[in-house]
């Protein structure tokens, strides 16, 4: 584990965490971010992860990658993930230096990740969670 | 050459032209100016009827031709005279503004030039013709200075040339891509004209933008107006749709002509994750379905 406060705030919303990325990362607290979310996603048994991004206006070759990887340590612990708020350089960007995001769902921002991860996830595992004090 | 002082001192020198020696040829030049200064009406005339002849500037009426070959009379006339083009090419730059709208073309321009300079010739030919070493002399006064005008007037009009289709490319240019909002969440992006790549940056941006403010989720992208597509184009638009997926929506790509459904399919661009449909009409049902809106006709309304 890497030392230091968390940069990142993983947030519990039902079923889901929410991860927002307020700051540029550097390689090592993003791999910070990675173990932390990997760690929760077990802790609250999470069906989904919405990581927002909205706040970055550079995503590097390294970040997208990570991110990619978080998505299918994610399914393998059983979580959807979809990336949010990718801004239009950011996109751009990434597709002109030919670092997408692979088979990673993405969406418009908060609301429409939420959106997708309601449709993609049975509501019964989402009303279990509901019903956790 | 200097031609400079060639005026002032023509007349001390003018006795010498008889004998071969070493005079300077600057001073045949007033005798050359006063000649065509002489004949001014014949030799435009004659220029005129080749101009005709040659089947040029048939853009122009007999009226502004009469009107036009005095003033490149004169004008080539006062350059042999004073050695100077500046007005010259003033006047062919003002010349060319007026005469490039109503499509004259370069070798036009560059053939009556060409034509004046042998008409010219030709009655110096005829003037001299019984003093050959005199001729030659003449000729190599009159040579450099007739290239020297053919060249300044030929450049002039390929300049005002570039002038315009550069003004023209701007305006192109600023005929900014309109990213159309036309249901809620849905964008159509038609695409008219030649895309060269600057033209694709600035449309993908326009386009990641659009669908940021309008919070889009399906955008179509018509590009019936779009007379070609090369590799290059075909990969950003790739591109486009790969980033337009990122922001979270998705991308119909419609109007693909035949053509150039053939030439992307022979030169192996790799479309298979784009989503096409024959027309914008059909796009747009798609989008609709896509969205979830249902479009029915009103009862009683006639077709």
């Amino acid at each position: 584990m890497i030392p230091g406060p968390a940069l990142v705030s993983i947030l519990r919303q039902g079923a889901f965490l929410i991860a927002s990325i307020n700051t540029a990362l550097d390689d090592s607290q993003m791999i910070r971010f990675q173990e932390d979310l990997i760690d929760q996603i077990g802790t609250h048994r999470s069906r989904g992860v919405i990581i927002d991004v909205a706040a970055l206006d550079v995503l590097d070759s390294f970040g997208s990658r990570t991110l990619r990887n978080i998505a299918e340590m994610a399914r393998l612990r059983g979580a959807l993930t979809v990336i949010v708020g990718i801004q239009p350089d950011v996109a751009y960007t990434m597709v002109a230096l030919g670092m997408g995001t692979g088979s990673v769902h993405t969406a418009l921002d908060l609301e429409e990740g939420l959106i997708y991860l309601n449709s993609r996830v049975p509501s019964t595992a989402r009303r279990r969670h509901a019903e956790v004090p | 050459m200097t031609m400079e002082d060639g005026p002032t001192t023509s007349a001390e020198d003018s006795a010498d032209f008889s004998i071969y020696g070493h005079e300077d040829q600057d001073q045949l030049l007033p005798q050359l100016v006063a000649h065509l200064h002489e004949h001014r009406t014949k030799l435009r005339q004659e220029w005129a009827s080749r101009i005709q002849q040659a089947h040029l500037l048939h853009a122009m009426t007999s009226q502004e031709m009469s009107a036009e070959t005095t003033s490149v009379y004169d004008n080539y006339v006062e350059v042999l005279e004073t050695g100077s083009v500046e007005a010259l090419q003033r006047y062919a730059r003002d010349l060319s503004e007026r005469i490039i709208p109503r499509g004259v073309e370069t070798h036009e321009v560059v053939g009556i030039v060409l034509l004046l300079r042998d008409v010219l010739a030709r009655s110096l030919f005829e003037k001299y013709q019984n003093d050959f070493p005199l001729l030659n002399r003449v000729l190599d006064a009159y040579e450099p200075a007739a290239n020297r005008i053919a060249n300044t007037v030929a450049v002039s009009f390929v300049e005002e040339r570039e002038r315009v289709i550069r003004q023209q490319q701007d305006a192109i240019r600023e005929l900014s891509t309109p990213v159309l909002p036309v249901r809620e969440r849905l964008l159509i992006l038609p695409i008219i004209g030649v895309l060269d790549s600057e033209r694709a940056r600035q449309l993908t941006e326009q386009l990641l933008t659009g669908i940021r403010r309008h919070r889009a989720k399906v955008v179509v992208i018509d590009i019936t107006g779009a007379p070609d597509v090369d590799a290059a184009v075909a990969n950003h638009l790739v591109q486009t749709v790969d980033a337009s997926r990122l922001m979270g929506a998705s991308v119909i790509i419609t109007g693909l002509s035949p053509e150039i459904a053939q030439t992307l399919v022979t030169i192996g661009v790799d479309l298979s994750k784009m989503n096409t449909i024959g027309d914008l009409q059909g796009g747009l049902e798609e989008a609709e379905r896509l969205l979830g809106f249902t479009v029915t006709r009103q009862n009683g309304v006639d077709q």
